[in-house]
Order: structure tokens, then sequence, then C-alpha cells
């Protein structure tokens, strides 16, 4: 099933009724004018894309439906999702396995869903006939290793832990050892959760990336950031640090099964080029998609069904 | 925390200041310039509109009013638009309507709640209650043991139940074990849920049936974006929250979600938290932020920060020392553990006023790399040597630089600067030569 489809599905399952999207958005608007550009605005501010990008898109799109002379609201409608389509031109990603083992780090701040994503990540790649080792590179935060531990057995992937607080360095350089050895196809190590200002875990994230190239030179093949789709502008900051410390090479956006649009993911690849391979949209073992551009475009234009149900609510109620 | 926004607003009042009056123009521009800083900080779209409104109105209103600059007119307008939506001052947790006083923690996935569940235990122990943890996310893979090994860090019992015991059924029983082992305060962690997750969000009304709550705290990501006011709202219409906690604000988040939760649940935002140990947790001040966020630092946090670190009888001793010139590289090294006491440089560099702009020329993790280094040479020194660096000669330099990891010109460095405050201090105890070192200073 399509992320899209999915989505609509939960929607539904929350809210019984489905209206046409263009119709929610533009509900009684038929001309298009400035308070249509200003709604506009609104939609892909509040989408988290930021308001510098909102608002040159919106100036953009001024111009342009002045000079194709769109009339209907729908149009121009199909004009903003074109354009954010066409910044995101290149983001979607598939790992090449280019090599064997094909070792991926998963980073990002804490509470983004770096655990879960890696054992959904394993579980897919086993599904492809894949040997997976799953490394338990959080050695840092209580239950970490316990929690990584389980989505292994979930996902059907060989485990690599040491105990607590061992330096993560030494747990990575013993598991690509293993995995080497043993001929793994596909090595995913968990990080701990970092915030971007902690200049000594980032020292940390760099050691770890040159004791995997003394096992494996070319490793590890993949950085991957996971990014929660409710995250805010600080997302820019986030990926500029741990970018500058680790070339980040993939991006995984989780929790898109939320409220939240997750627009900072254009502005992201616009920014730095790191293109997207997943969206995460649930808590069980195949909630993992792999992302599709357009998909992502028209969810962001997908209103709130919560709202629009109370606002209908709230309409009839007068 | 604030920094970014900070910097903007520096930047925007600079501009008004050069200018002689609020005008319709000016006025204008500077909504505009705010408008971007705000939305850039995650406050949400529509309060920012609703607030800018507002200050507007009254911006124009005041333009009469001659005995203060417009600049300083403007700040006080917007300073005092944001402070009576952040509300003012500290007060505790409500524990006293029921025993065993009962919090439950709620939130999104990743939001940090069972890390504060922790911290808030801690809390609570340093003001002599008696906490129990209770395990009430029974989805989250090694959730339980999370909570487990936390409580056994900071000598917290803590209530899981049984493997078949569902949410509601845990907190009942954990009360009563609570009552049986003359525990006070219970503290409930729950599984983090979407708040459009239906049955998930009907469990927590299942235990706020089954148990007397005290306070439901809403734990929420100051990393948030614009969707923290339908993710907060949702929450408060269909449980309900009485107090707020923000956290990783020891992140560079400029935190606009502060202010977003606030407006639409009117609910008090009373904890911080600010790092990874169990001890970061901060009472929340919100005009303080408030005061951040317009760049006029946080003189009061910085104060106090200072006093609890600072051991009174040793800055005595010191006193008396430096009076009788016989402060010492063992003084010095006191020193540098009072200043680390206060917590990491970056947190101290940024409750000084107007620090935003310097900081771009400073490198905080430098200086902070410099001042370990010094303690390690120190550290590295015989007793005799702390007391008398007059001894140092070239062998003992060398012994010492490679004991401490150094080159023999960092010990050397180390020793100049020693000697020069020593002649410094000389210069504390002559008035007049002090009233000439002032001069010397660019700043007062």
């Amino acid at each position: 099933m399509k992320f899209f489809k999915k989505l609509q599905n939960r929607l539904k399952k929350t809210q019984e009724t489905f209206v046409n999207r263009v119709d929610t958005l533009f509900k009684g608007k038929k001309t298009v004018d400035d308070e249509l550009f200003d709604e506009m605005e609104a939609i892909l501010i509040q989408s988290d894309l930021g308001v510098t990008p909102a608002l040159d898109i919106v100036e953009d799109m001024r111009k342009q439906a002045r000079e194709r002379k769109v009339r209907e609201p729908g149009q121009l409608l199909e004009l903003f999702k074109e354009e954010i389509l066409h910044l995101l031109e290149g983001s979607e990603k598939t790992y090449a396995f280019s090599s064997s083992p094909f070792v991926f780090f998963v980073i990002g701040v804490n509470g983004v869903g770096k655990t879960t994503t890696i054992g959904k990540l394993g579980w897919q790649y086993v599904q492809e006939g894949k040997r997976v080792m799953i490394v338990a590179g959080d050695t840092f935060r209580a239950a970490a290793v316990e929690q990584l531990q389980i989505w292994a057995e979930r996902a059907g992937c060989t485990f690599f832990s040491k105990p607590m607080n061992t330096d993560p360095s030494a747990v990575i350089y013993e598991a690509l050892q293993k995995a080497d050895k043993e001929g793994f196809d596909c090595v995913l190590v968990d990080t701990a959760g970092r915030l971007h200002t902690r200049g000594n875990l980032l020292d940390e994230l760099k050691k770890m990336n040159r004791v995997a190239k003394k096992v494996i030179p070319d490793a590890p093949h993949e950085v991957v950031i996971v990014l929660d789709a409710s995250t805010g502008q600080n997302a820019l900051a986030q990926v500029k640090t741990f970018h500058e410390h680790l070339p980040l090479t993939g991006m995984v956006i989780t929790k898109l099964d939320g409220t939240s649009k997750g627009g900072i993911a254009v502005s992201l690849y616009h920014d730095y080029n790191i293109p997207i391979s997943h969206i995460g949209i649930g808590e069980e073992v195949e909630d993992l998609r792999e992302f599709s551009a357009k998909d992502f475009v028209e969810a962001l234009f997908l209103p709130d069904e919560n709202k629009t149900a109370e606002k209908q609510q709230a309409d009839s109620s007068t | 925390m604030f920094e970014r926004l900070t910097e903007r607003f520096d930047d925007i009042f600079q501009k008004i200041k050069g200018q002689g009056i609020i005008n319709e123009k000016n006025v204008d521009e500077a909504i505009r310039e705010i408008r971007i800083a705000l939305l850039e900080a995650d406050v949400n779209y529509k309060i920012v509109k609703e607030l800018l409104a507002k200050v507007k109105e009254k911006a124009l209103g005041r333009k009469v009013v001659k005995s203060v600059s417009p600049g300083q007119a403007f700040v006080k307008i917007i300073h005092d638009e944001m402070v009576n939506i952040m509300g003012e001052g500290f007060s505790g947790l409500e524990l006293e309507k029921n025993k065993p006083a009962t919090i439950m923690l709620v939130g999104l996935q990743g939001s940090g709640k069972t890390t504060h569940a922790g911290k808030l235990a801690v809390y609570l122990k340093k003001k002599y209650h008696r906490p129990l943890l209770v395990a009430g996310d029974i989805y989250r893979p090694a959730a339980i043991e999370q909570l487990k090994t936390l409580g056994k860090s900071i000598d917290v019992p803590v209530y899981a139940g049984d493997t078949d015991m569902s949410p509601p059924e845990i907190c009942r029983e954990a009360l009563k074990y609570a009552e049986q082992n003359s525990l006070d305060t219970v503290i409930i962690d729950t599984a983090g849920r979407l708040q459009i997750d239906e049955p998930l969000m009907e469990e927590l009304n299942e235990i706020k049936k089954e148990v007397t709550l005290n306070e439901i705290l809403f734990v929420a990501d100051a990393m948030t974006g614009q969707e923290a006011v339908n993710i907060a709202s949702t929450f408060h219409n269909k449980v309900g929250m009485d107090v707020v906690c923000l956290t990783k604000l020891d992140g560079d988040a400029r935190g606009g979600a502060a202010l977003s939760i606030k407006y639409v649940t009117g609910k008090p935002i009373k904890f911080a938290g600010t790092g990874e140990k169990l001890s970061d947790l901060e009472e929340f001040h919100p005009e303080r932020m408030v005061s951040r966020i317009l760049g006029m630092g946080d003189v009061v946090s910085l104060v106090e920060k200072a006093q609890e670190s600072v051991d009174h009888k040793k800055a005595k001793e010191l006193e008396r020392k430096i009076k009788k010139q016989q402060f010492t590289l063992e003084d010095f090294l006191e020193q540098l553990h009072q200043v680390k006491k206060m917590g990491s440089l970056d947190k101290i560099f940024d409750m000084i006023p107007g620090s935003q702009r310097l900081k771009g020329n400073i490198n905080m993790q430098d200086s902070a790399k410099e001042l370990k280094k010094t303690e390690a040479i120190i550290l590295s020194m015989t007793p005799l040597e702390r007391k008398k660096p007059k001894i140092l000669n070239g062998s003992r330099r060398k012994r010492i630089a490679r004991g401490s990891g150094t080159r023999v010109q960092d010990v050397n460095k180390l020793i100049k600067n020693f000697n020069q405050m020593k002649k410094m201090m000389k210069m504390f105890k002559n008035p007049k030569k002090m009233a000439r070192m002032k001069q010397m200073f660019p700043f007062k």
C-alpha cells in the first residue's frame, strides 16, 4: 500500500468523512485572489517548510499565476504542487548495496526514532533475502540495548552488543570484523541520540567513523539521519552541524502518521542536497515506506481532518 | 536557548533605535522582521498574527511618549505582550490535593517522558519527597527496562505490574503499592502516543478514572514546529493537562513551541529539561525566557547559578589570600572548579545580556578545551610546585607537560598568565592604582 493511501485510511479511521481535498482546502473559494495566496502561505508555513522559502514560493507563484492566467483555485493548487515537486527533484533515494557488508550509520537527536527505524529497515532487508546485522552503538541511554535487541528479534536480524558504557567505537570495531568475517550483507549501526550542540558527542561520531574505516576502508557506506516530522526550523541547525562533522548521505523522516507534515524536509533537501530514502508511518515493523516525492507533496496539502471535522461541527451547530 | 531569535531582535531594535520615532512605516518594517523572526523560532503562524496585531495597535498609540526612545518603547510593548502570554513566576507542583500525590506524564513519542520521569523523581527527592515511578508504557520495547534502570541509578522504587496488566490496572495497583510502602508521590510514565490515536488517548482517560490525579504533566519537545499548537490543544481537549515540561532545551532550538503551547492551552510551563543527566532539570521561568527572547539576557539566572555554586567560606578565604598576596596555583585551580560548577561555558555565556553578538566571535568549545588544559597542567604539578611556582625549572616543566598531555609552551603560558594575574591582584590592594587600572579597560 502506498503511503498516501495508508495515510488516508488512517485518517478515515479517526474521521468517517473524507471530503474532497481541494474543496476543503478552498472551501467556498471561486477565484484566485490575494486571500488565496495568503492561505497558501499559511499552509506552507504551518507545514514547517520555513518562512523564507514559503514566502519565496508564494511570490514566485503569484508571478506564474499571472503569466499563465490561472483563474481556478484548483489549478493554482496544482501549480504549487508542481513547484514543490520541482524543488524535490532527485530527492528520492534507494540504497545501492554496492559492496558487502554494506554499512549504515544511523544518527540523529534524541527521541526521533532511530532504534525503531533500524528495526524496520532491518526487517525490510531481511525480507529481501539479505543477511543483516544490527549493532547497538547506543551504550549510553538506559535500556537502549534491550530496546534494539527486541527490534532485532522482531526483524529477524543478528544482534551485536557490548555492555553499557562501552566505547561505541569499540563496539563498531568488533561488530564490523565479525560482519566481514561471517559474510553479512548489511550492517545497521544504531547510535546514541545526541543534540547537535554537544561538541564531544559529535567528536565521538567522528571517531566511530574513523574506527569503522580501519576494518572496512569505505565504511560507513551510508550515513543516515533520522528526522522527526514534527521538528521545526531547528532541523536546519541539526542537519548543518551533523553534516559538517560526518557527511550525511540519506535521510529518513519518521512519525509522518501524525498530523505533522514534515515540510522542513523540502528546505533540507534544497539547502544540503541530502536525499530521502524512507518515511516512518507507524509503530509496526512494516510501517516504513520508500519515500515518494509525489505522495509527500500531496500529503503536504492534505487538510487536517480533525480540524476540518471540528470546523464542520462548529458550522452546523451555529 | 533562544539565541537566534534574540539575535534577530537585537538587529531589529538596533534599526529602530537609529530612527526618531515610531511611525506607521518603521513599525511595519519592524513588525515584518519580527514576524519572520518569530516564525523562524517556530512560534505558530496564527499566534504570531494575533500577537503582532496587538503589538502594532499598541505601538502606534504609544508614539506620543517622549520620555523614552522609540526602541525602548517598542521593546517594552512586545516584551509585555509576550510575558502576558507566557505568564509570570514559577509555582511548584500541586501535591496536596490528595495523597499519595499522583502525577501522570503524557506526550508524543520521543518527547522525553521516561527521562523526565526520572528527572522529576530526582527533583522531588531533593524536596524531601519519597517518589514512586510507575511504568505505564507497556508498548515500546524495553520502556519498562529503561525506567527500572533509571530508578536504580537514582535509588527510587519502580512499580511495573505484571505482564498481563493494562496500564490503568498498573496505575491502580501502583497507588496501593505506594500507600503500603509509605511513598508520598507517584510519577506515572505513559506510552508516547499521537494525539489522533483514539484508542490510546482513551487509555489515558481510563487511567484518569482509575486513579485520582494531582497533575497531568504534558511533556513537549522544545524543537517542535508549527504542529505544537494542534498537538498540545488536542491533548488538552481529549485528556486534559495541568502543567507542561519543555525538554531538550539544552539544544539550540529557538523554542517558539513554548509560546505556542502556553497560548493554546493556557497551562503553565513549569520545568525545562536541559541535559542528559538526571539532575538536568530546571524550574522554568517564563518571564526570564521572554527577556532572553528579547535579548535582555538572563542575569537573574546567572546570579542565582553563581550563588548556588560559590562556596562562601571559600570565597572569603580567597579574598583574604588575595589581600595578603598568598594566592597560589592551588587557589587558581579552586577558582576553575567554581566556574565549572556553574555549568558549561556556553550556558553561562548565554545568560549575559548582549552576549549573542559576541558569541559568533568566540569559539566556546575551544575555550572549554583551554580550561580543561589548564586544569590538567595544574593537576600534574606537585603540591609544592602549586604553592611555589617559582621552583618550576625546565625539567619540572617538561615533566608537567608530559604528565598533562600538553606542550612545554602551554605550561609556560599558564605560568606567565598566573604571574600577570598576581600582579593585577597587587593593584587591587592599592586604590590609586585600581582607579588607573579601571581606565585601562574599555568597559565598566
